[in-house]
């Protein structure tokens, strides 16, 4: 059983093991360093701690990755939140005179919450999802992965499970962190395509021309449509559910597709049936031609929430970092196995930490060897903790941010052959 | 810059490389001696220009001919230039070519001065300078513009056929307006999407792979907000060495008489105190209130009472027209006593704000009336307000209803609601003007409330007292001129001289405006 039973309350004794023995502090500073490129790209960088009893703290930074691990150590945050690369070390952020303490660069970074698709899904609300419901997540991934890709060029793209009801997508290219809020902004309006609050009934409208975004969306959304929408959602079933989707139709199309639903109670016959009625109208009329498509985009395209995506500063969950409701560890997703991923599946914290306990074949006699290695110490710890996660599911998790980070790399090594060149450096 | 006597030197960059063309980005500032008067004159024309250009953005839909007509002629009349191809290798009467791009260069940097100190001042300045750089820049042909571009390093490259082929469909659904026939004739430019944030927010340009591929026709929209940007950062910059600058006694009374006349009038010195009696407010409202000022007063009589959004629009309006504080203070009292208020609450609460308005609490800032840019842009008012611009908050249907009560004629009306759907609330204001004085053409461009009032009484006769009172510039920057070490003092008599004359000149000017 992947969860393992977690619970809440074991966190003050689990999260110590976690911070000592499984988080991957070197693949963690081997990504926020960025190869260095920058000097202290990794110094100037905000982290901020939620502790127990919901202490906050902000401001944090360190100056080495063992200085890293040993305050994560000491302070076994609940949550981590990494924030912006700034002009002065975040902790000394009181002494530099006001006005100069900036933040500089951050990656681009969003954040899809699933409570932000409640008025479309029938199947959960609030916090709470389902494997049902998940599907918006992927469609979500799809869309966007594809458009940061394709659209704006951008080649290193992290996503993460967020732990409990959401995804976050990082991405890290240099151009992506050095975009300026007004840019960041942009990005986001061009990527949303659902606009409106509880007022709003028709949160989607579409004009000619259709922009090529929207038609690639569309595609990704007609993939999932029928087994998401019409069949996991119910969304043709319940009366309810189809008074709602009514609602988005122009009236006239309204009352003639009221009228069949009278005898037609198949939910694919039935959507059938608005296609049909949709493509009539495209033949004559001038407006609301459209709505076959705005239906499946607000029912199914993803959700931002601007805020995040658009402050250089804004903090955001780490990840690596534990939800402290679910037990769930925030782990990368491999988008080359998007549907495959099962948030169920993935690992809790209790989870890992007992795997990690469990004896294993053979262990004995390496604990001899580490005794051996004592001369070249950090080196042996180093070693025993990447046998302890690659024991654990956190492994695979690891293995694909490596690859992450290794993809990363080789435009790294590029920046610093340039560098040196420039400063004659051999 | 560098201030000599009287004496010009010359330039040390070679004339021809210098204006090669009529229309710049103003990146480099210019690096020559220039006579204090040279620098005078060129800093009030550009101002006159600057003036036209935001009348005529009023008055006009930008870049119609009728625009640019009156907007060359301006150009022509002030010695700036306004011809793309213009050379001097025709031989001319007047400056040539070079001569006038040289002002054009001067006389932005030496505005820049006056402009930066405020974000009111930067805004306006920005505004007129990108509409008249709007205005150069859509004059010339493709191909002059393309050149330009790339003087300026800005490498907008162009794609080629095969390209333009291989993406048509893309092209043809991401661009408004553009055919299959359009994209093969007209150049797609392939810029990096960071510097067409304005068409990526809105989607209306094709991305991939981090390019945004502009239709030439939004081409303009790229480069004018990099003009805009550009100017914002100079700007702030500008402002920082602004001590430097206000510490050459010279320099300091023009650019703060400069950056006051911007405005003309803002109604801030009480002219007119006293010359109204608070029975006559109900019949000038009908006869000479704007509407939002008419519609203020009428809630106010209805409810007897306004909430603090319309107190300080129509309090200030109030006090612009020459309602002293005492008048204002009986004013508002007599009417709200009618309502829910009691006098001492009155004294106690409301009191106190109409004081300050009149500067008579607090920090003691002598309020200005509100002009129409801001009571169209900022505070919008919410259920239960009353504040804000009719054309401009108000449903077109609520709207229609107030003017047919109004008495304003059915095809008035249709007028004004043209007008309103196409943004141009003043230009409504201005033809509810008109209707209600029965005139075929106000000889004014409204922009401010005030203005509406006074130029209501010139017209209706009972004016003339009101009118010579507007023409009293303000003369006590001359004063401070004077002052100054013995060394300057002749210099200084000078230019106060000079300034005054200078000074005359703007206002008259700004009255016919």
């Amino acid at each position: 059983m992947p969860s393992s039973d977690y619970d809440p309350a074991s966190l003050p004794d689990l999260l110590p093991l976690y911070y000592r023995r499984l988080f991957p502090f070197s693949q963690y500073y081997r990504w926020l360093s960025y190869g260095g490129v920058q000097k202290n790209y990794f110094q100037n960088r905000e982290f901020s701690f939620t502790l127990k009893d919901d202490i906050y703290v902000r401001y944090q930074s360190f100056s080495t990755q063992n200085e890293l691990e040993k305050e994560m150590q000491k302070m076994n945050p609940y949550k981590i939140d990494v924030g912006a690369v700034y002009s002065h070390r975040p902790s000394q952020h009181n002494t530099v005179k006001s006005g100069t303490f900036q933040a500089l660069e951050k990656e681009l970074v969003f954040d899809i919450d699933m409570t932000d698709y409640d008025d479309v899904r029938s199947c959960c609300s609030a916090a709470d999802i389902c494997s049902k419901c998940w599907t918006l997540m992927t469609i979500a991934i799809r869309i966007l992965d594809r458009a940061l890709q394709d659209d704006f060029g951008f080649q290193h793209r992290l996503w993460v499970y967020s732990g409990r009801r959401g995804v976050h997508c990082w991405v890290c290219d240099e151009a992506a962190r050095k975009l300026s809020v007004a840019a960041r902004s942009a990005v986001t309006e061009y990527l949303s395509l659902v606009k409106g609050g509880d007022e709003t009934i028709k949160k989607v409208v579409l004009t000619e021309p259709i922009h090529p975004f929207i038609s690639k969306s569309l595609e990704v959304v007609k993939e999932y449509f029928s087994r998401y929408a019409l069949h996991d959602q119910d969304l043709m079933g319940s009366k309810e559910s189809v008074e709602k989707v009514l609602a988005l139709v122009p009236e006239d199309a309204r009352s003639y597709l009221q009228q069949e639903f009278e005898k037609e109670k198949k939910p694919e016959k039935r959507w059938k049936l608005i296609k049909e009625e949709a493509l009539r109208k495209q033949s004559t009329a001038k407006k609301g031609q459209y709505f076959e498509n705005e239906i499946m985009l607000q029912y199914c395209y993803p959700r931002l929430d601007a805020n995040v995506s658009k402050g250089v500063n804004h903090l955001l969950k780490s990840p690596f970092s534990v939800h402290p409701k679910t037990g769930r560890i925030s782990v990368p997703i491999d988008v080359s196995e998007l549907d495959k991923f099962d948030p169920f599946s993935v690992p809790t914290i209790s989870l890992i930490c007992e795997e990690l306990d469990r004896p294993r074949p053979g262990e004995e006699k390496e604990k001899l060897e580490d005794a051996k290695e004592k001369a070249d110490e950090k080196d042996a710890i180093e070693k025993r903790k990447s046998r302890d996660y690659k024991r654990t599911s956190l492994a695979k998790y690891i293995k694909y941010f490596d690859q992450f980070l290794d993809g990363m790399a080789r435009s790294w090594k590029g920046e610093r052959l340039r560098n040196s060149d420039l400063q004659k450096e051999f | 810059m560098q201030f000599g006597g009287r004496k010009k030197k010359s330039s040390t960059i070679p004339q021809s490389e210098l204006y090669g063309q009529h229309l710049q980005f103003y990146g480099q500032p210019p690096l020559e001696n220039i006579s204090l008067s040279e620098f005078e004159t060129f800093a009030v024309e550009r101002l006159k220009l600057l003036k036209t250009v935001e009348n005529l953005g009023v008055s006009h839909v930008k870049l119609t001919d009728q625009y640019r007509r009156k907007l060359e002629s301006q150009l022509k009349a002030l010695n700036f230039p306004y011809r793309p191809d213009a050379d001097d290798k025709k031989s001319q009467s007047g400056p040539i070519e070079y001569e006038k791009r040289r002002k054009d260069h001067i006389s932005h940097f030496i505005l820049r001065l006056a402009y930066c100190q405020t974000e009111d001042l930067r805004r306006w300045f920005i505004q007129q300078e990108v509409d008249l750089f709007r205005f150069h820049f859509t004059e010339l042909v493709p191909k002059q513009q393309l050149a330009f571009l790339h003087k300026n390093n800005l490498h907008y490259d162009t794609i080629s056929s095969e390209e333009k082929t291989a993406l048509k469909d893309q092209l043809i659904n991401s661009s408004f307006g553009i055919s299959g026939i359009k994209v093969m004739e007209h150049e797609f430019y392939k810029v990096p999407f960071q510097d067409a944030l304005d068409l990526v927010r809105l989607r209306k340009v094709y991305l991939k792979q981090g390019y945004a591929y502009i239709p030439h026709q939004d081409i303009v929209t790229i480069v004018l907000n990099d003009f805009r940007t550009r100017l914002s950062k100079a700007l702030a910059l500008t402002a920082r060495s602004l001590p430097a600058v206000h510490s050459d006694e010279r320099l300091q009374p023009l650019l703060n008489h400069l950056s006051h006349a911007y405005v003309g009038q803002d109604y801030s010195i009480q002219k007119n105190v006293g010359k109204i009696s608070l029975d006559q407010i109900d019949s000038l409202s009908g006869k000479s209130f704007p509407l939002c000022m008419r519609q203020l007063h009428q809630s106010l009589r209805e409810n007897h009472h306004l909430r603090h959004g319309g107190r300080m629009q129509y309090g200030l309006f109030l006090k612009g027209i020459g309602l002293s504080l005492e008048q204002a203070l009986q004013f508002w009292k007599m009417e709200f006593i009618r309502g829910k208020v009691d006098a001492d609450k009155f004294d106690k609460a409301y009191a106190y704000s109409i004081r300050h308005m009149f500067g008579k609490e607090g920090k003691r800032t002598d309020y200005t009336p509100y002009s129409c840019m801001k009571v169209i842009l900022s505070n919008p008012p919410s259920q239960g307000d009353h504040h804000g611009c009719p054309f401009r908050h108000s449903d077109p249907e609520l709207l229609k209803q107030k003017l047919q009560v109004y008495k304003v004629s059915p095809s008035g009306i249709n007028q004004i609601l043209e007008l309103v759907k196409g943004m141009h609330y003043q230009l409504a204001c201005q033809k509810y003007f008109e209707l209600t004085h029965n005139i075929e053409d106000s000889s004014f461009s409204l922009n401010h409330p005030n203005q509406y009032f006074l130029e209501s009484q010139k017209l209706l006769g009972g004016g003339k007292d009101i009118k010579r009172e507007m023409d009293a510039p303000q003369r006590s920057q001359e004063n401070s001129a004077s002052k100054g070490s013995t060394g300057t003092q002749e210099v200084a008599a000078n230019t106060s001289q000079h300034l005054a004359e200078m000074t005359e000149d703007l206002e008259s000017f700004f009255q016919e405006a």
